[in-house]
């Protein structure tokens, strides 16, 4: 039992964290590009996105619904909904490409090397398995164990996600669970086979606020005690600001902007990053209302040339308009904008702070 | 589970009480047998002690109470037109019907749900799409049609297959006679066991294709997938078992009418079964036939109910908990 490839794994994972963060990237995502080929054209749902995750560390990504969030964790692990596909860009997982992969080699990573988290406790368990079978069926999907064997594993994943008295429960099924309970067993599902990479995507969302910041600690310190990467997708910046070490910001398919999470929340660089850090409602500043972004994000079909979010941006000029920006050194971060362009910086138009006071109405 | 099973129980003796008052309201108006049986020349007379004989001259809550009490011992009185105990009649025929019934159900219920996930799983392939195409074929033809075709292509022309009859029989026990242990009994069976079973294989089919489709996009079959279970375990274990939830309702009222719909297969295939039995009693005005027939089928969808509710008990757990009280 000593011997399984899950408690190697598991030192493995923090022995290696401080001086394999510096060398090789648990996740590369280069120049990632999904198409939806559809009867009216060919929808961009992710233009060339670019990022890395070093080993054990927490990277979150926010933005609107439909910036492309959910969509950057589906294509990574390759579970995108038809007709999407990837359509250009590399992923590669521990410095091993696994986007070209036929699909038959790409089911064994699943669960084994990247886990996955829903939004949705309530429907990411079969109504009609006893979890106690889900969790064995997914233990001896990936682990040479006996059905003995993988029952006591069981046993130890909802000990170590927090369940009650689980010999009583490993034969329960999910609707005698609570969501806050249901969710702790799909962290113990996507964990069971001690994968170095896991997407949690949305996990607190459809959860009581009592339950988020409990759930959000369980899977905080499981990760950070077996040394597992996150990419924690979620729309809250409160839950970026608790958790992750790094932020990424989309917005129309785009990473425009990504950096250290106390970089970007209290520095952002990137306009429409500003704009969404000073809508957050906050104890410390008492408004009359809710500063918001005029306008909304572009659909898909009608994303403007240049920079995606000019028809919006206080500061947008022509080169705005004519030229898109790639992510470029600002501030701590990363941003793509043509105000932080290294060579020929735009001179911003406003002062964001006035600008920021006269959107207050 | 015991009061659940009471309660079904109870339930299933209360419709066929009520279908026994549907075929003893037949008696009385579906004209006057005395007169069909004797004739015009027949005296008052005769009529009467007829009637005295046939017990049509007591109350009418008295005649009802003794068919409730006869049919409860599967007894339905002496045939208008043959002169000879109904439950004789149709226990002669009946091992045809339930043969036929039983071999075609079997053929739509193994095709229908094969055939349902291939199409689901391929959805694009053109195999699938030619089938789906071809089951709107099966789904809008007539019964009757099917069999003169199926009849008209593999007896007229081919010659290869029995375009009626039941074949040789060889007889089982007191009263089964099987046509199952015999080449020619086989070789009858297979024109009417397609042509009754095509409708409720595309019908079949085309729900299991549409509940898999469905199954396919829930988040817990994308969060098996992303568990790493095989293809295999994700779409045949659980993606399937969600799929049967609701196809195990419409199959169990599907063999119900299999076997009710009998009656147009086995009157294209001069089959001898029990269908063949109740037309000749309707052209006949032969009543106890047709009541016992009524009762029959009645019985065949009450018990099947039952069976399907007790599936789904074993099928679904969500329906085990609150089950003892609902």
């Amino acid at each position: 039992m000593s011997s399984t490839p899950s408690s190697v794994n598991q030192s493995a994972g923090i022995g290696h964290e401080p001086t394999a963060a510096a060398q090789e990237p648990v996740l590369s995502v280069r120049h990632l590009r999904v198409e939806f080929p559809t009867r009216h054209g060919t929808l961009v749902a992710l233009d060339d996105v670019s990022f890395d995750i070093a080993p054990g560390e927490v990277l979150g990504v926010v933005g609107e619904s439909g910036a492309g969030k959910s969509m950057t964790g589906n294509a990574v692990i390759r579970l995108l909904e038809l007709p999407g596909r990837i359509a250009a860009g590399e992923v590669h997982l521990s410095g091993k490409r696994i986007d070209d992969l036929p699909e038959e080699q790409f089911v064994p990573l699943r669960g084994r090397h990247i886990g996955m988290i829903f939004q949705d406790p309530l429907t990411s368990l079969n109504p009609l398995f006893s979890i106690g079978d889900q969790l064995v069926e997914t233990i001896r999907a990936h682990l040479p164990m006996s059905e003995r064997e993988a029952r006591e594993e069981a046993l130890r994943l909802l000990r170590e996600v927090g369940i009650p008295a689980p010999e009583s429960r490993l034969d329960s099924y999910p609707h005698q669970f609570s969501g806050g309970m249901r969710q702790r067993v799909v962290i113990a599902l996507a964990l069971a086979a001690r994968p170095e990479f896991i997407i949690a995507d949305e996990p607190t969302t459809a959860l009581d606020v009592s339950v988020q910041a409990q759930i959000l600690a369980l899977l905080k310190r499981l990760c950070a005690d077996h040394g597992t990467a996150v990419m924690l997708v979620t729309h809250d910046m409160g839950v970026i600001a608790e958790t992750a070490d790094r932020v990424a910001v989309m917005y129309a398919g785009r990473l425009i902007e990504i950096g250290p999470v106390d970089e970007v929340v209290r520095n952002p660089q990137h306009p429409y990053t500003k704009g969404l850090m000073a809508s957050i409602p906050g104890i410390a500043r008492r408004l009359e209302r809710l500063y918001q972004i005029e306008g909304a994000m572009p659909r898909l079909a009608a994303i403007p040339p240049g920079c995606a979010f000019n028809p919006r941006c206080p500061h947008a000029q022509q080169r705005c308009r004519d030229e898109r920006p790639d992510l470029m050194p600002a501030g701590g971060s990363r941003a793509a904008c043509w105000l932080h362009d290294p060579v020929d910086p735009l001179p911003p138009r406003l002062d964001l702070e006035g600008q920021e006071v006269s959107h207050v109405r | 589970m015991l009061a659940f099973l009471i309660q079904r129980v109870l339930q299933a003796i209360f419709v066929m009480f009520v279908v026994a008052l549907i075929s003893f309201s037949l008696f009385h108006y579906v004209g006057d047998p005395v007169l069909n049986m004797l004739g015009q020349e027949a005296t008052e007379a005769d009529r009467a002690a007829l009637r005295a004989q046939l017990g049509l001259d007591q109350p009418v809550v008295v005649q009802f109470w003794k068919f409730v009490v006869n049919a409860a011992q599967f007894e339905f009185g002496i045939s208008y037109r043959s002169a000879r105990p109904v439950t004789d009649l149709i226990l002669e025929r009946l091992p045809a019907t339930l043969e036929l019934a039983i071999i075609s159900a079997i053929f739509a219920v193994v095709m229908g749900i094969g055939l349902g996930i291939y199409t689901a799983l391929r959805r694009r392939s053109w195999l699938a799409n030619f089938i789906m195409t071809a089951s709107l074929i099966g789904v809008s033809l007539p019964t009757f049609l099917i069999g003169v075709l199926l009849i008209y292509v593999f007896a007229v022309e081919l010659g290869v297959l029995p375009a009626f009859g039941r074949g040789e029989t060889v007889r089982l026990g007191d009263w089964w006679t099987t046509g199952l242990l015999t080449a020619s009994g086989l070789r009858s069976l297979i024109l009417p066991a397609i042509t009754l079973g095509l409708f409720q294989l595309t019908l079949i089919m085309r729900l299991v294709r549409a509940e898999m489709l469905e199954v396919l996009s829930t988040d817990y079959i994308k969060f098996a997938r992303a568990r790493g279970l095989s293809k295999r375990v994700v779409n045949l274990r659980h993606a399937l078992k969600n799929t049967m939830i609701p196809v195990i309702t419409i199959i169990g009222l599907q063999l119900g009418t299999i076997i009710a719909f009998a009656i147009i297969t086995e009157t294209v295939f001069q089959w001898p079964g029990v269908g063949a039995l109740f037309i000749t009693a309707v052209r006949f005005v032969d009543v106890p036939v047709m009541a016992a027939y009524l009762m029959m089928i009645a019985l065949v969808f009450v018990v099947i109910n039952l069976v399907v509710d007790l599936l789904y008990y074993a099928v679904d757990p969500r329906l085990r908990v609150q089950g003892g009280g609902k």
